[in-house]
């Protein structure tokens, strides 16, 4: 164990998402790659602002709850809604009444603009798109004709180089390698991330990368800025090979956040007051 | 009359779109499509393959959420489904919203891949369970993805059927229109020309839809409603009985 080590795990979970600042670009997850619930519970408890969202490539219940919560100002994705359990009523309701700005995607052009980012190349081209009103609404992407090709139009996107990226794996070592197993996405947001800060279920003893079989799906420690140990941190949400959504929750937050009033209550419920461990 | 849910009428339906292919790859929010590309797996022993989305069991990727985009965009997926809030006449979909784009009267959640999958996907078969004037429209107020491109546009894929609860088109990429193909069992030409909000061909005589075997509902039932629960447990539930695992805190 180094000094650099230990330094990397936060002593909960408040303080893992202390260095995140109002403003920052945040990237996170779709929902069967390990979303940090607890960790979007806490900076929801401590009223982050103005969060520039990118779900890569999709958001559920976390991006809902997110902009219920008021910390998104722009969301940058390819759809939200609560799957099995109907539309995400405050990304809904935000979206009617126009309190964020949306950056409307398709799912492989975020991945693109990510894989950009960690290659260091300023943009990527994405076939596809062409004729879709997404592309109307997006005048940061650009269509030029192939110069290896003739005739024949293709769309560049820009590179997205997120502040923090934000998820929720299987287990960390001490040297601050995560385990992610086959979620390589969380490899990419980690690459192109400035910063990474990962929740785990929990410590693995020993290292990740003595192991072949286990290093191949971890994220160096190079990458991680910041570990803290949240047991059931993606709950309600599930975290695949550990455990299942809580649907009965998810049906209930459904019921609630679909007024203001309703998801005020959720938040009091679940967010504001630590949850009993 | 029926000894079937619309649900099992849908997915054979589906079965047979899907044809004898390699890879069928199913997206989010498809519960019937990836009933039907699971039974269709069952029944040929293993084929073809099948990647669906948010599965651990039934998803054979190991490069992140990329690899379905990176895969497909070689054309090694044959077979993908989309839906949509409005779908019209010229295989238009729109899942992101109403009315105009800055202030929308509604809004859908977005328009996942179908930006880029309908592109690229030889047979995307289009699927909507409500077959009403709401969501079958003239044209589509936001076009997420187009039935067609201009000739210089790559386009190896697009629209091949449109399924819903009452009724199969066959799309016509040439023509840019729907044929109306078949009508489910107890329901009628006329209805579905009710409640349909778009212009279609249909022939003289219109086919009822073929009900599925005995075989097939069998395996549907016992082999598949048990797998599709990992991903669709409130689907499972509702139309095959089968008990959703909850956590408890």
């Amino acid at each position: 164990m180094t000094g650099r080590a230990m330094s990397q795990f936060a002593p909960n979970i408040d303080e893992a998402v202390a260095a995140i600042p109002d403003g920052a670009m945040v990237i996170v997850p779709r929902e069967s790659s390990g979303v940090p619930m607890e960790a979007t519970r806490a900076l929801i408890r401590r009223s982050v602002k103005r969060l520039h969202l990118v779900a890569l490539p999709t958001s559920t219940l976390q991006g809902d709850m997110l902009i219920g919560a008021g910390c998104v100002e722009t969301l940058e994705t390819s759809a939200v809604s609560l799957g099995e359990f109907g539309p995400a009523p405050r990304f809904t309701a935000a979206i009617l009444g126009k309190t964020i700005q949306m950056k409307d995607a398709t799912c492989p052009a975020l991945y693109a603009q990510v894989q950009a980012a960690e290659k260091g190349v300023p943009f990527m081209p994405l076939r596809g798109l062409i004729g879709s009103d997404i592309l109307t609404h997006r005048p940061d992407w650009r269509v030029i004709d192939n110069p290896f090709g003739n005739d024949d139009p293709i769309v560049l996107l820009p590179a997205i180089k997120p502040d923090v990226a934000l998820f929720h794996a299987a287990m960390a070592d001490r040297a601050g390698n995560v385990f992610i197993g086959r979620d390589r996405e969380l490899l990419t947001m980690a690459h192109a991330s400035a910063r990474t800060i990962a929740t785990v279920e929990k410590l693995y003893d020993g290292n990740l990368m003595d192991d072949p079989a286990l290093s191949a799906g971890t994220v160096p420690g190079f990458y991680i800025e910041t570990v803290a140990v949240a047991p059931r941190g993606a709950w309600p949400l599930q975290l695949l090979d550990h455990y299942p959504a809580d649907g009965a929750h998810l049906a209930d937050y459904a019921k609630a956040a679909a007024t203001a009033e309703g998801f005020a209550r959720y938040l009091d419920q679940y967010v504001h007051v630590k949850r009993a461990a | 009359m029926t000894g079937f849910a619309p649900e099992e009428l849908l997915a054979d339906t589906i079965m047979r779109l899907i044809g004898d292919v390699r890879h069928v790859a199913v997206g989010n929010a498809s519960p019937i499509p990836a009933l039907a590309a699971l039974t269709l797996r069952e029944r040929g022993g293993g084929m073809p393959y099948v990647s669906l989305l948010g599965s651990r069991r039934h998803m054979f990727f190991t490069d992140g959420g990329r690899e379905l985009f990176d895969c497909a965009g070689q054309g090694r997926v044959d077979v993908f489904f989309l839906s949509g809030g409005e779908i019209d006449g010229a295989g238009n979909i729109n899942l992101v919203s109403i009315g105009d784009y800055a202030q929308p009267n509604v809004r859908f959640p977005g328009s996942f891949g179908s930006g880029y999958l309908y592109y690229v996907v030889p047979k995307v078969i289009l699927f909507r369970v409500e077959h009403s004037r709401r969501t079958l429209v003239r044209q589509v107020s936001f076009i997420s993805a187009p039935g067609g491109n201009a000739d210089n546009v790559h386009r190896p894929g697009g629209p091949v059927a449109l399924v819903t609860n009452r009724c199969l088109f066959a799309f016509d990429r040439a023509a840019k229109r729907f044929t109306l193909a078949s009508v489910h069992p107890g329901h009628t030409v006329d209805e579905v020309i009710e409640n349909t909000g778009f212009d279609f061909d249909r022939p003289e005589k219109v086919p009822v839809t073929e009900a599925p075997s005995a075989e097939t509902l069998r395996l549907m039932r016992e082999t598949i409603a048990p797998q599709l629960a990992e991903v669709y447990p409130q689907f499972a539930a509702r139309v095959f009985g089968v008990k959703v695992a909850q956590t408890s805190q």
